[in-house]
């Protein structure tokens, strides 16, 4: 499903973000990217998101070359994979139901099928009664639910989270997770990037580790996986 | 179930929304980007307001003053009494010489109405309003000539018209000169030509301004919004989608400048019609100004909106693509 061979990036300050990084998820699988902060996690999931391209290599996503992905194409490539940000990037001035719709607007769904896909969305995450609340009302975990509803709205087959839990504390930080863990149930491949490590083996799945820019002990744990592949 | 068990069943689902379907809800997503580009002036009405105050002044000082002078223009297009032709008429011809030239002139197509002035009779008339009445009689003989006024028929009564028929007549032998009260008419005009094109130049610049403006406003606009299209962009928005909230809000600052230039000049025209009729009293016509009319009207709202949709363009083409998500 997501596909990395020898892709390293370097940042235009000649920092080398990622060094020759290669690996495999397969479709259905759920894997923890970790590693100490500057490890390249980020940079990692910017070349998924296609905010930034690789500096060498070669990145296959869903049997789609991204290297062959121009400036036009991005908008259609970025609605089959879902986003999910440590600072939530909610639009504050609309409220839940809004910001969940998005993608949908986005993307031309029919109008009428919205609010029952938004319902849905939100129940999934445990909100369904705060469609017409602004998200300042909202406590963080409620915040990142909500980012999280608006990722998956669009049903894409990929989602990507980039510390998700940054801000959680830890019985929020694990709900969050149990929550990415059935999303994956239903067949979605994740990819979640923390460097919480507790909270990563009690999840007990498989781990990318990260350092410096390169991957070390890749299938640290990888026996979690290796059951459901 | 938001969420899709595999691609196979996801793409199924995608597929059974028709083309139609899809279409339906572009259509919406612009109409709803009209009203919340509607929403958004109303949001900060002083702002807005002064915004368009600023584009309704640029917009109203053309329109107004094209106003003005095509009311200028038709005026002095068809001023009745000013297209008279005066044929002086040769030293010693005899008075029924003059009356028969009378006839002959009366006879053109061009010619209205003539009216013979004989030599004696301007001699009369000259004594009597000029009071150099002794001196002429130390003359001794008339100096003065027989005059034929001629009035040219309403197809010969515009400057180039009535101008075509003094040169005719004034071919004839008998006639020694032709003078036309319409020189000043044709200068007139040639000037108002000259202001014509020189309010359509400052036209050409004011548009500019407007879309300067428009496109200024909007520049801000897009900074304001920065988080949304950045987070738009990361959910798949393409660059279209995210141009059209800020075109349609452009396109309202110029509807309702155009909306405001309309009731500037309006205002501007009902100031001076008491004047413009007391005018034409003077010279005993019941001239009155003609607005914008419904023409008018409309070309001045249609340039407001066009001002205003290709000021965003300015400002979307050269401040959007900058936004990238990081
Ligand atoms: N936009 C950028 N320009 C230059 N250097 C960057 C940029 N983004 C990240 N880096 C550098 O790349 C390295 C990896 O950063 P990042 O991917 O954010 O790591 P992580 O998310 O694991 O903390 C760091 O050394 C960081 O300073
Ligand atoms: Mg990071």
């Amino acid at each position: 499903m997501i596909q990395f061979s020898e892709v390293s990036k370097r940042y235009a300050g000649g920092n080398e973000a990622l060094a020759s990084v290669s690996f495999n998820i397969e479709h259905g699988e759920m894997v923890f990217l970790t590693g100490p902060s500057g490890a390249g996690k980020s940079t990692l999931l910017k070349l998924l998101a296609l905010i930034e391209r690789p500096s060498r290599g070669q990145i296959i996503v869903n049997g789609q070359n991204l290297g062959g992905i121009r400036r036009g194409q991005i908008p259609h490539y970025r609605r089959k994979v879902g986003m999910i940000f440590q600072d939530h990037k909610l639009l504050h001035d609309r409220p839940v139901f809004d910001n969940v719709a998005l993608p949908l607007i986005i993307a031309g769904v029919a109008y009428q099928d919205i609010p029952k896909r938004v319902s849905a969305a939100l129940e999934l995450v445990g909100l369904a009664h705060k469609e017409r609340a602004l998200p300042v009302m909202l406590s963080t975990g409620e915040q990142q639910r909500v980012g999280i509803a608006r990722a998956v709205i669009s049903r894409p087959p990929i989602l990507i989270a980039d510390e998700p839990t940054g801000n959680l504390d830890p019985d929020l930080s694990f709900e969050v997770m149990q929550l990415f863990r059935r999303l994956n149930q239903v067949g979605i491949t994740v990819l979640v990037a923390s460097h919480d490590h507790n909270l990563i083996r009690r999840l007990g799945q498989r781990v990318l580790s990260l350092r410096a820019g390169r991957v070390v002990a890749p299938e640290l744990q990888g026996d979690a996986h290796a059951g459901r592949a | 179930m938001p969420a899709a068990r595999d691609d196979g069943a996801r793409g199924a689902r995608l597929s059974r929304q028709t083309l139609g379907q899809r279409f339906a809800a572009y259509r919406l997503h612009h109409r709803q980007m009209l009203a919340a580009g509607f929403e958004r002036l109303r949001r900060y009405p002083l702002a807005t307001l002064m915004t368009v105050m600023v584009i309704g002044i640029a917009l109203a000082l053309p329109a107004g003053t094209l106003v003005l002078v095509s009311n200028a223009k038709s005026v002095s297009g068809t001023w009745q009494g000013a297209a008279r032709i005066s044929l002086f008429l040769k030293q010693n011809l005899s008075d029924s010489a003059v009356q028969q030239l009378a006839d002959s002139v009366r006879a053109h197509a061009g010619v209205a109405s003539v009216k013979v002035i004989t030599a004696s009779q301007s001699l009369a008339e000259f004594r009597q309003h000029s009071g150099f009445g002794d001196t002429l009689s130390l003359l001794g003989s008339n100096p003065l000539p027989a005059v034929l006024v001629i009035r040219p028929t309403n197809d010969y009564t515009t400057p180039v018209a009535a101008q075509q028929l003094g040169h005719e007549l004034g071919v004839l032998p008998q006639v020694a000169e032709v003078r036309m009260d319409i020189q000043w008419l044709r200068r007139l005009q040639a000037m108002l030509d000259i202001l014509h094109r020189a309010v359509l130049i400052i036209a050409l610049l004011l548009a500019l301004a407007v879309v300067l403006i428009v496109g200024n406003t909007i520049r801000l606009e897009i900074e304001n919004r920065r988080t949304e299209i950045e987070v738009s962009k990361l959910m798949g928005a393409t660059d279209a989608f995210i141009r059209r909230p800020f075109l349609y809000h452009g396109a309202w600052y110029g509807l309702a400048g155009g909306v405001m230039a309309w009731i500037l000049v309006l205002i501007a025209l009902l100031l001076m019609a008491g004047p413009v009729a007391h005018l034409a009293s003077l010279y005993g016509s019941r001239f009155s100004l003609s607005g914008l009319g419904f023409e008018g009207s409309l070309v001045l709202l249609v340039s407001g909106i066009a001002l205003g949709w290709l000021g965003s363009w300015v400002a979307v083409a050269r401040h959007l693509r900058a936004i990238e998500p990081t």
